[in-house]
């Protein structure tokens, strides 16, 4: 369940085409005069790219998928809203800070057993390091930050047009499908692109406790024997990736807005 | 149609008790359009919110169409709130649906199906002129516009009740006016129940029915708009009628004005018209018997729910016999004189 597209290996592959074609070793030699690169480590920074990628994307998913309702709960059970529910608001609003307050690599570690508990249920095999393992903690580390950024993406829509909604004898339901999150979807989606960025930084932490991606190469080349050139590789690719995320980002929202 | 009895509404603010509504009772025919004005802060917009219980009151009913919505569950008020539109200041258009879209909303809140909605939208579309508007995003209309389309957007249900929360106070007059009179419009075709709020007495006298004043949270007057023009009974209702009707002495007779008779000088007269007074004509009359001549300075004249009535700034240029009688020929033929002094 975690792990629903098993081969996603995008940057791998391409390195794999790639190394069909005549400039192939002369590309591989050119990188060769640069101290720790040789094929096979083109070959794996390719491949923890990739599992940089597929981290973030998937836990940025998930944290979504567990982060939305929860933001929307945040709001509508406010006081004066659609949902207004005192006890619920306060429970929820007190358990979202709770998870806010603890730093992210000691949540990782906090819940190993949960990890290890999740990953039996749904690989059978007991682990909490790896690129699928790596996406319960990192989900569970962003959920409430998204909770809270959906709770103020909805916070910034005029209650005039809930009013608006309620007069026209709009259920809940119907309220929130049809008018807070089309409303809110440019800051959400702004949000949600500060998100994954920070959960990239996230994502280089697991890594650099051995759950792969671009993170575990720092440890390898900055900690362990230290590699200026894989070092400043890896840090370009990160570069690029939350440029990416960034411009993918900013496009959607031009998208979704219209005023 | 509406039927308010006995609504109180009051706030806890801060552990003090505001008191926004105070046993206020309102009858609304069918087909009429009622309007209830009132200064920023005397409860208007508490008062409408109650008619679809957006706000519920303290206590009292509040009967639409026979049928008192306070006793309702959450689910059959839903139900009752697709017959009770409403339009509102600030339009509140969502931003991220087009005009087409908007006007859409209230039918898929009902589960129509999108056969059904396209030419119902496009029905609606043609009733407040906007045909050509329909992809249209509501950032790029002007505010008129946006007021079209909500009320496109509250007519999609066939509603019985309209109810307009200050519905012009954001727009210019001429959009106003032009808004004003597809309300009106549509309270003809369609024989919709209107009832607005406003702080504007144009408005009232524009296309309401009845009026009803109301102030700190009480209603103090009510009656037909001819009614209330021509015998405004609160001073809260003068004060309203005053800012529509409101004649300054010019600066010039201000400074030459004096408050005693004297030779050489003739009186300034304010005088009222109301109702039946404004059908005869007092002024040359009094001119020909009295021997007087009249020299108005400034006057105002309006027509609203049938009946004239006005105000003048004029001098009476004769001698002080005659200006005396002619004075209580036109107040026997009621209106009220006022002598502002000589000049």
């Amino acid at each position: 369940m975690f792990d629903f597209i098993p081969s996603f290996k995008p940057f791998e592959t391409l390195i794999r085409h790639l190394s069909g074609y005549d400039f192939w070793s002369n590309f591989v030699n050119l990188c060769a005069q640069f101290d720790g690169f040789n094929e096979k480590m083109i070959f794996k920074i390719a491949q923890e790219t990739d599992n940089t990628i597929y981290m973030t994307v998937l836990s940025g998913l998930w944290g979504t998928i567990i982060g939305l309702p929860l933001g929307i709960l945040l709001y509508t059970t406010r006081k004066n809203q659609i949902l207004e529910c005192q006890i619920a608001s306060g429970l929820l609003s007190f358990f979202t800070n709770l998870l806010r307050s603890i730093p992210f690599i000691i949540l990782l570690f906090w819940i190993i057993p949960f990890t290890t508990f999740i990953m039996l249920i749904m690989t059978g095999q007991g682990v909490f390091l790896g690129r699928q393992a790596a996406i319960v903690p990192l989900s569970i580390g962003v959920a409430p930050l998204i909770a809270r950024m959906i709770e103020n993406a909805l916070l910034d829509i005029q209650t005039g047009l809930i009013e608006a909604a309620r007069s026209m004898g709009a259920t809940p339901l119907q309220i929130i499908r049809k008018v807070l999150l089309p409303e809110a979807m440019p800051v959400i989606i702004n949000s949600l692109t500060i998100t994954l960025i920070t959960l990239n930084g996230y994502v280089a932490m697991v890594g650099a406790i051995g759950s792969g991606g671009l993170g575990e190469l720092a440890r390898y080349y900055g900690l362990y024997s230290y590699k200026p050139a894989i070092m400043n590789t890896v840090l370009i690719i990160l570069i690029l990736i939350v440029f990416t995320i960034q411009f993918i980002g900013n496009m959607i929202v031009k998208r979704v807005t219209h005023h | 149609m509406i039927k308010l009895e006995n609504i109180s509404k009051t706030f806890i603010h801060n552990k003090q008790p505001i008191y926004a509504l105070k046993d206020i009772n309102l009858h609304v025919p069918a087909g009429q359009i009622f309007g209830v004005i009132g200064k920023s802060g005397a409860g208007k917009s508490t008062l409408i919110r109650c008619v679809n219980l957006l706000e519920r009151p303290t206590s009292g009913k509040v009967i639409v169409d026979n049928q008192d919505i306070t006793t309702l569950s959450n689910r059959m008020l839903i139900q009752t709130r697709r017959k009770i539109s409403m339009i509102f200041q600030h339009f509140n258009l969502l931003s991220s649906r087009t005009v087409f879209e908007n006007i859409a909303l209230p039918l898929e809140f009902i589960g129509l199906p999108k056969k059904k909605i396209t030419p119902k939208v496009n029905q609606l579309l043609e009733l407040v002129g906007l045909q050509d508007k329909w992809n249209v995003y509501p950032a790029n209309l002007s505010g008129g516009q946006k007021q079209r389309v909500a009320i496109a957007r509250a007519l999609a249900n066939d509603p019985k009740v309209l109810l307009c929360d200050e519905a012009t106070s954001a727009l210019d007059p001429e959009t106003t006016r032009s808004i004003l009179e597809l309300l009106k419009d549509i309270n003809q075709k369609l024989g919709l129940t209107i009832l607005l709020i406003t702080h504007e007495m144009d408005v009232v006298k524009q296309i309401c029915d009845q009026v009803a004043v109301i102030s700190q949270g009480e209603l103090v007057e009510q009656s037909t708009v001819g009614e209330i023009f021509s015998h405004p009974k609160n001073e809260v209702t003068q004060q309203f009628i005053q800012s529509t009707l409101h004649l300054d002495i010019p600066d010039d007779y201000l400074q030459k004005l004096s408050p005693i008779p004297q030779d050489g000088l003739y009186p300034l007269l304010r005088l009222k018209f109301a109702g039946v007074s404004v059908d005869t004509p007092c002024l040359s009359q009094a001119a020909k018997e009295f021997n007087i001549d009249n020299n108005i300075i400034s006057a105002q004249m309006d027509y609203a729910g049938g009946i004239k009535f006005g105000i003048m700034l004029t001098e009476m240029i004769g001698n002080s016999q005659n200006t005396q009688n002619a004075i209580k020929f036109l107040q026997t033929n009621n209106i009220t004189v006022e002598v502002l002094g000589y000049v």
